[in-house]
């Protein structure tokens, strides 16, 4: 199985790619790790990956930069049907648009929006979360799944904690894309998803064992 | 619900963790990455290794500790000491860091911490504060390793480096860093209160409850420890019951 990872100069993409591999060597799949570029790469990949960390319009002006790369994305995700992995801002890209900074046009993929994390402007340690409400919402939150659980949530519980570094969120407009969510304030989109394709907000590359178990499924995932 | 951070920090010189560290069943004590590992399995929140390599030619011994690190765990890490240049941030974040803590050099020219927070988002840069109580309430910030005084009030130069772009503050108190009294208190609350960013608390800490304190009282949204972890006294798993037992929510692993 060939797994591309699309490298448009969006921060480190080591640890994702030692992950892919780990998670695949400790479940018995055959899978070869590529950090891809060029359009021509994705031809061959069996799942794709999107990473992203910064700001929305930075990735997207990043993945605009390489050439035909979101034509490319368009083709094989949309057309063929390739399973296909968001995470952090690479879920938020799936967006129709990202309001971080100005508008941005997403993906389009998801119908919704990528919006500020406002926590009421008055939380204190009193509401529970150590700490208090602060932004970035950063560290681990645990997830209620959406039921029936998703194909890429085998073998995790609900209630399971991932790791968040994050200062926006998604809003789905349609809730069923919404395949997990935490609390943070308000109900944030965790897993969202449709047909061949996911995105996690959070990082399964930095969630120790849950998230190789979740890397693990989507690469056995047959949508 | 977000849960408090527990975070192991190892302090690194010329590729090697110095300060004791005394794991019974560690083939090599000394060795980074086989500390980095240890704290992982006990559920460790996040890692964060602070390189104090005094000499400049062994500084390249750090990103070898990283990409060691960042192969074999996979949780957050955060690295700090001696990140000057956007430069220094890229390498750390290329060798796996995914957090870079900047604090002398944020004194020296506050603008690299815009600088850095444009480059690589806010996420990743964390401003670390030096600070030593001057007068009851009053906290002036100190520079490269709590050697050097400066003119700045620890307050007021949280909010101003939160506004450049600083995404996270670990902030460490020279009065007690060391002394095994527990945290101050008033120092962490007086910057967490001041900032919409988290706050890990650091320096002091000698006693499970002294990790309770940083949450409950000073407002912390995760806590930095070293020795009482490196001495085996207490498992990351100890300190995760004593918090939960204090009825903070903590992610529990095992």
């Amino acid at each position: 199985m060939n797994v591309a990872i699309i490298d448009y100069g969006s921060g480190n993409l080591r640890s994702a790619a030692k992950a892919f591999e780990r998670a695949a060597r400790e479940s018995g799949i055959e899978a070869t790790i590529d950090l891809c570029t060029t359009p021509d790469d994705l031809a061959n990949a069996d799942r794709i990956v999107l990473p992203g960390v910064g700001a929305f319009g930075d990735c997207r002006r990043g993945l605009e930069r390489l050439p035909g790369m979101v034509d490319a994305l368009n083709r094989t995700v949309i057309e063929r049907g390739r399973p296909f992995l968001g995470i952090c801002v690479g879920m938020q890209l799936m967006a129709s648009v990202g309001r971080e900074h100005g508008d941005h046009p997403g993906l389009d993929w998801i119908p919704g929006e990528v919006v500020a994390i406002e926590p009421a402007a008055d939380a204190a340690p009193e509401d529970g979360v150590p700490g208090g409400l602060r932004v970035p919402h950063m560290g681990w939150n645990d997830l209620a799944f959406r039921l029936p659980a998703h194909p890429v949530l085998t073998g995790i519980a609900s209630g399971s904690h991932v790791y968040f570094v994050h200062s926006y969120r998604m809003k789905c407009r349609e809730a069923r894309h919404v395949l997990a969510s935490i609390e943070y304030g308000c109900r944030v989109s965790a897993m969202i998803g449709r047909d061949n394709m996911v995105g996690t907000q959070f990082h399964p590359e930095k969630s120790q064992a849950t998230g190789l178990q979740l890397i693990a499924n989507f690469l056995r995932w047959r949508p | 619900m977000l849960k408090a951070r527990i975070i192991p920090c190892l302090d690194v010189a010329g590729g090697r963790v110095v300060k004791g560290v005394k794991f019974v069943d560690l083939k090599d004590a000394g060795d980074p990455v086989e500390q980095a590992k240890v704290y992982d399995r006990q559920g460790a929140d996040e890692l964060c290794f602070l390189d104090i390599t005094a000499s400049h030619e062994n500084r390249d011994t750090i990103y070898d500790v990283v990409r060691g690190t960042a192969e074999q765990c996979f949780m957050p890490l955060t690295v700090g000491g001696g990140v000057r240049t956007v430069e220094d941030i890229r390498k750390l974040l290329r060798a796996g860091a995914d957090k870079v803590s900047i604090n002398t050099a944020a004194v020296e020219r506050p603008d690299f911490v815009r600088e850095a927070a444009e480059k690589f988002g806010t996420q990743c840069i964390v401003l670390a504060i030096d600070a030593k109580a001057t007068a009851p309430g009053r906290y002036a910030v100190f520079t490269h390793g709590g050697r050097r005084a400066t003119e700045l009030e620890a307050v007021a130069w949280a909010q101003r480096m939160v506004d450049l772009g600083a995404g996270e503050i670990l902030l460490t108190s020279m009065d007690r860093d060391g002394t095994r009294a527990g945290y101050d208190v008033g120092l962490v609350r007086a910057i967490a209160d001041a900032v919409s960013v988290p706050v890990i608390a650091s320096g002091g800490v000698g006693t499970l409850a002294h990790l309770v304190e940083g949450v409950r009282d000073g407002h912390a949204s995760a806590v930095l420890a070293a020795s009482i972890f490196h001495y085996g006294e207490y498992s990351v798993a100890d300190a995760k019951a004593a918090l939960h037992a204090a009825g903070i929510p903590v992610r529990l692993t095992i």
